[in-house]
């Protein structure tokens, strides 16, 4: 069983076609990386995943259930059940979009409470203690504008994991930040990945996801142009524009 | 006339002018909120009408409103005047006001970050949670300081009541005035609007202090 199961989904915005043709497969405990030029497509990619955009064409699946496909006239459907779908996955975004009204703890909490109807001393202990495990025990009353960006972005992927998603996406989740404090993110991120959470990042860190990942996937102009095992990508690609766009990010 | 009498009188007045007051923003406040949404509605002539009911409202004085609220219905429809006076003052000024709440609704709906609707969103939230719990209490907050001015223009607007000769404070003031050859009516009258509007400013900014605790 694939958790995500993405295939030849294809998006244009007017006569812009954004994903052309794309497919991709995520295991249980994988960490997938998109790396790739602005404009590539990948934040429309996990747009498309995490049904904030919809799609013109193509399949879309979690853990084996239908979530959008073509049907017998070749249109495309989603499912009704679209709340059962958004508990499988979470998105950590780039700039955060805590809620500004709530404290740390009732961002973290208020969605398993009143979206998932767990109960809130249940909630309260799990959020609680990822909280603790995110180095934040002593900011759960905190408002997100007494925050730093660092800290925020470790809430909102508290508020994310909370919900017990099956899968994490993320989108650049710390070109938003001063880069003294990307390290505080990219290290609970790593946490995760030890835990094995199974995750998508997009980012533009690239020894984050070169020592992260166990797939790298690069895309450009709306298509996957490679994907492999860092070692692979990094080290020794085989195409030309891989290796054209990874120098270039060296420089 | 004794001060006293006459201070009983404006008293009077003083009451039905609170009573156009709350009941106009008791009936504006929450349907502008409707006017707002329905601005917003997907359905094209709901957003024409809503459009040209907002516009006209805020293109012609409220006085003239009141006026064709009163008459209205007399001259056209030859319904009854009697017993309309009061209600065609409370419509006349709660469809004013809830054209003028709409926008400032409108506004601080449009203000709020897509980045909060699509976090509510992926976390699982129904569009009615995401608008009352996420959207409208941030709303509230930035949209107070306007409505505060709203509502100050409003406790001077209900003096408009005496183009209909209800006999609210301002009226009271312009007879009493006139029979009794006094300038305090007036005085009166000045004081009891600047007092209210400073109750009104004062509640206003205790509420927009209990809001401070986040950005
Ligand atoms: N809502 C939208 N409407 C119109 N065009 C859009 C929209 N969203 C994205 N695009 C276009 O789609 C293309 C891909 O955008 P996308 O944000 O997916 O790129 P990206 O790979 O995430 O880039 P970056 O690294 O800069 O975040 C761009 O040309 C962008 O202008
Ligand atoms: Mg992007």
């Amino acid at each position: 069983m694939h958790i995500l199961d993405i295939q030849n989904i294809r998006k244009s915005f007017g006569d812009n076609e954004v994903l052309k043709d794309i497919s991709l497969t995520v295991d249980r405990g994988e960490v997938v990386s998109i790396i790739g030029p602005s404009g590539s497509g990948k934040s429309t990619l996990l747009r498309c995943a995490t049904l904030l955009e919809t799609m013109d064409s193509g399949t879309l699946r979690y853990m084996d259930e239908d979530v959008a496909f073509m049907d017998e006239n070749d249109k495309l459907v989603y499912t009704k059940d679209l709340k059962k779908v958004r508990g499988y996955f979470g998105l950590v975004f780039q700039n955060f979009n805590l809620f500004p009204h709530y404290s740390v703890l009732k961002n973290v909490m208020d969605a398993p409470v009143h979206v998932q109807k767990r109960k809130p001393r249940e909630v309260k202990e799990e959020a609680l203690a990822l909280l603790e495990t995110m180095g934040l025990a002593d900011r759960a009353d905190a408002y997100p504008c007494q925050l730093s960006g660092g800290q925020k972005q470790r809430v909102s992927i508290v508020r994310a994991l909370t919900m017990n998603p099956e899968i994490l996406f993320f989108d650049e989740p710390t070109s938003a930040l001063d880069p003294e404090l990307t390290g505080e993110v990219l290290k609970v991120i790593k946490q995760l990945a030890e835990q094995s959470m199974t995750m998508v990042i997009v980012t533009h860190e690239m020894a984050f996801a070169h020592s992260i990942s166990d797939r790298v996937i690069f895309m450009d102009g709306g298509v996957i142009v490679e994907q492999g095992t860092p070692q692979e990508l990094f080290e020794g690609t085989k195409k030309d524009r891989t290796r054209q766009f990874l120098q270039n990010y060296k420089r | 006339m004794t001060l006293e009498v006459m201070l009983k009188t404006m008293g009077i007045g003083m009451l039905r002018t609170g009573g156009i007051f709350c009941l106009t923003l008791l009936g504006s406040l929450p349907l502008g909120m409707i006017v707002a949404l329905l601005r917003k509605s997907r359905i094209k002539p709901v957003q024409w009408v809503i459009k040209i009911y907002i516009s006209i409202m805020r293109g012609t004085p409220l006085m003239l409103q009141l006026l064709v609220w009163y008459f209205g219905p007399y001259y056209l429809f030859d319904l009854p005047i009697k017993g309309w006076r009061y209600p065609a003052i409370i419509l006349g000024f709660v469809l004013n006001y809830a054209a003028y709440f709409a926008e400032i609704y409108r506004g601080g709906i449009e203000s709020m970050s897509v980045g909060q609707y699509e976090a509510a969103q992926v976390l699982g939230y129904t569009k009615t949670q995401t608008f009352m719990k996420i959207i409208l209490p941030q709303v509230i907050k930035t949209i107070l300081p306007s409505v505060t001015n709203e509502v100050i223009t409003l406790v001077k607007d209900t003096s408009l009541a005496f183009t209909l000769a209800y006999q609210e404070v301002f009226s009271l003031a312009k007879q009493i005035s006139a029979s009794q050859t006094s300038f305090i009516p007036f005085v009166v009258a000045g004081i009891f609007y600047y007092v209210a509007n400073y109750a009104v400013a004062f509640v206003m900014e205790r509420i927009e202090k209990a809001l401070d605790y986040y950005q």
